[in-house]
């Protein structure tokens, strides 16, 4: 079962994908705040495995993978915290990292271990899709492991289209030319989102970057299958004790 | 993957062999791709090459002397020819990228120039060209270096540009480089990127390579004046990212009876754990955007290198650096702080010239390159990479002292 088709399947509208940094706030964090995020109604989860460089990534998302890494996070330690971790948590995970970390891991036993795990898809930003075409989407699709690109209000209709029939899973729209955690003029995202709306593309569509809070979700889902929100989500677990509670308490917000 | 047939040039995905590439996020492709697709054409226009010309001949001082250095000739043995770097405007070498890419940046209607700086020098030599050119100039400097490197903070904003400190990570020049990709995610139509290394994705590696390749442009015409052949025997440059290396390199590149001999940073030494030995210590990965060498922990982190010398304290290396060394068409040595330090007060005592510390590296690895050579370079040095007596040697002195004198006056007073 292809648990990020079948979500798409049941549910075409207001799918809330939620990004948290593996190992923050906590080392051991990983687990219980997916299920915690599962369990306020997530409907998808993007998991992030920290990086010294983090090029896409603003500075709160950065400080959380500096803060991981400095709680002792590391590729081979999330794949243990993931043993046994679908007995919890059943929505669709994906990994988001960048290439380094995955190449250093080793780029087949990274995709083995995911699989084995099992996650259901990847975001590698810094993946171009030259390299992904001739070296490693073959890997990733032999594991089973979705692989979902990103496009910008910057590429072009035609870019769009050949990075949709190379995407599987859903297609990343981030809602525009920017690193996380900056604020958008949403009225000016509505028009590109439209035109991506209006392509017809194989794949769902998530608008990520620049959603917040409830107006932001709600707007980018009236032009998308849904969004994903991430700084504000790790913003929410900054200085906090009750770090289940507060990702309960974020999550409810958005969907009351 | 497709393999290049010359060293010079990477194939259309930028390769060098294994290494190079555009390992960038989407945010970025339509710059990049931009630059990609126009980037020759503007280079080789005629009218781009005139300004360009015109502008290295008159306002950076070029050509700068090749400089026959009888005394340190004498003292090793052999012919050695300094290429004097050190003369342009602006201190170093770098004001020859800086120049190509702002009159690039202008023929891309670009109204605003970011740029990445260590020690400083590439950011005054970017805060330079846009003050030529009338340019709004962002540096992103880490907050660590800004502290240690105060003279060429001052520098810049005397020349108008807007030093912002980096924060994030290790606040020096990797965490700077982010920044500055960062800006230019975060401004992705009027914003040119002045990249200051032959680092970053393709084209970058090729174009800093083409706009520093007027360095052995110069040395093979000069040579031949002086000597009747435009071959040397040897070559040597340090390589942080390996601009001035590239620079120096460049037009020896397919000439088989060249030896090309880049220096890396050694720090306390290799394997001190305060390195920038990047060949020596870096295992292949993606960094600032292509797949190169990068010194890293086994997690795939990427480490903070250590070297005296700002300029070459970086946890990669260029692509085609990392091919020339994989594929052993250069020589790969590497000189210790302390070293370095030694070939500085050398050369100043033994032909007056003051060098900057980066090429007291290539300096110090005449040390090691003697037919018996006394002192072990920590990287072993193959035997036909020694010179003789015969032997026609150029070492690209990339910088001059001046900004160093703080370094240097700390070492004479430990004397």
């Amino acid at each position: 079962m292809n648990r990020i088709n079948d979500l798409f399947k049941r549910k075409k509208n207001d799918i809330l994908n939620v990004y948290v940094t593996a190992g923050y706030p906590k080392l051991e964090s990983t687990v219980s705040v997916m299920k915690a995020l599962q369990d306020s109604g997530v409907d998808m989860i993007e998991l992030g495995m920290p990086y010294s460089d983090p090029l896409a990534d603003g500075p709160v998302i950065q400080a959380s993978s500096t803060q991981a890494l400095a709680n002792g996070m590391t590729i081979a330690t999330l794949f243990d915290q993931l043993r046994d971790f679908r007995k919890q948590v059943y929505v669709p995970v994906i990994l988001m990292g960048y290439m380094n970390p995955v190449l250093q891991y080793g780029f087949e036993k990274f995709c083995q271990h995911a699989a084995d795990a099992p996650i259901d898809g990847l975001i590698l930003p810094d993946l171009p899709e030259y390299e992904f075409e001739t070296e490693y989407g073959p890997i990733m699709q032999r594991y089973g492991l979705d692989f979902i690109f990103l496009v910008t209000p910057e590429t072009s209709e035609e870019r769009i289209r050949k990075l949709d029939s190379l995407s599987t899973g859903f297609l990343y729209a981030v809602s525009s030319s920017s690193t996380t955690g900056k604020d958008k003029d949403m009225n000016a995202v509505e028009n590109y989102l439209q035109r991506l709306k209006s392509m017809q593309l194989k794949n769902p569509v998530l608008v990520g970057f620049g959603i917040k809070d409830k107006p932001t979700f709600q707007q980018a889902c009236q032009h998308a299958n849904g969004a994903i929100i991430g700084t504000a989500f790790i913003k929410a677990l900054e200085n906090t004790a009750d770090v289940e509670g507060a990702a309960k308490k974020f999550i409810t917000d958005i969907k009351s | 993957m497709t393999t290049t047939t010359t060293y010079q040039q990477p194939n259309a995905q930028g390769y060098y062999g294994k290494f190079g590439g555009a390992f960038i996020p989407e945010m970025l492709h339509r710059n990049v791709e931009e630059l990609k697709s126009k980037y020759l054409d503007i280079i080789y226009d005629p009218g781009f090459q005139k300004e360009f010309r015109n502008l290295l001949h008159d306002y950076a001082g070029r050509p700068t002397p090749l400089y026959l250095a009888q005394r340190l000739s004498k003292q090793y043995g052999t012919t050695i020819y300094l290429k004097r770097e050190d003369l342009c405007h602006t201190g170093a070498h770098k004001v020859n990228n800086t120049i190509g890419q702002i009159l690039l940046a202008e023929r891309l209607g670009k109204k605003r120039i970011i740029a990445e700086t260590g020690a400083g020098q590439h950011g005054v030599a970017t805060a330079t060209v846009c003050a030529l050119k009338g340019v709004e100039c962002i540096v992103y400097m880490g907050e660590k270096d800004i502290e240690r490197q105060a003279p060429n903070v001052a520098r810049m904003k005397m020349l108008g540009a807007t030093v912002i400190p980096a924060t994030s990570g290790s606040k020096t020049l990797k965490d700077a480089t982010n920044e500055a990709i960062r800006d230019w995610i975060n401004n992705p139509v009027d914003t040119h990127y002045i990249i200051g290394s032959v680092v970053g994705p393709h084209p970058y590696p090729d174009m800093v390579a083409r706009f520093q390749s007027v360095i052995s442009e110069e040395i093979r015409w000069q040579l031949k004046e002086k000597t009747g052949s435009e071959l040397p025997t040897h070559v040597l440059a340090c390589v942080g990212g390996g601009s001035n290396a590239a620079g120096a390199f460049y037009h020896f590149l397919e000439e088989p009876t060249v030896q090309l001999v880049a220096i890396e940073a050694a720090g306390h030494g290799v394997h001190s754990g305060l390195s920038a030995a990047t060949t020596q210590l870096g295992k292949p990965g993606v960094l600032h955007g292509s797949k190169s060498l990068v010194m890293q922990t086994d997690d795939g982190q990427v480490v903070e290198p250590h070297s005296i010398s700002a300029g070459l304290d970086y946890p990669g290396i260029g692509p085609l650096h990392a091919h020339l060394f994989d594929s052993k068409r250069g020589a790969f040595l590497s000189a210790t702080d302390e070293q370095a330090l030694q070939a500085a007060f050398n050369l100043a005592k033994q032909e007056g010239i003051i060098p900057a510390l980066e090429s007291s590296h290539a300096l110090a690895s005449l040390e090691f390159l003697k037919p018996v050579a006394p002192k072990a370079s920590e990287a072993p040095v193959p035997a036909n990479a020694k010179f003789t007596k015969d032997s026609v040697v150029v070492v690209c002195l990339s910088g001059r002292g001046d900004k160093d004198m703080a370094t240097y006056m700390k070492a004479m007073e430990e004397k």
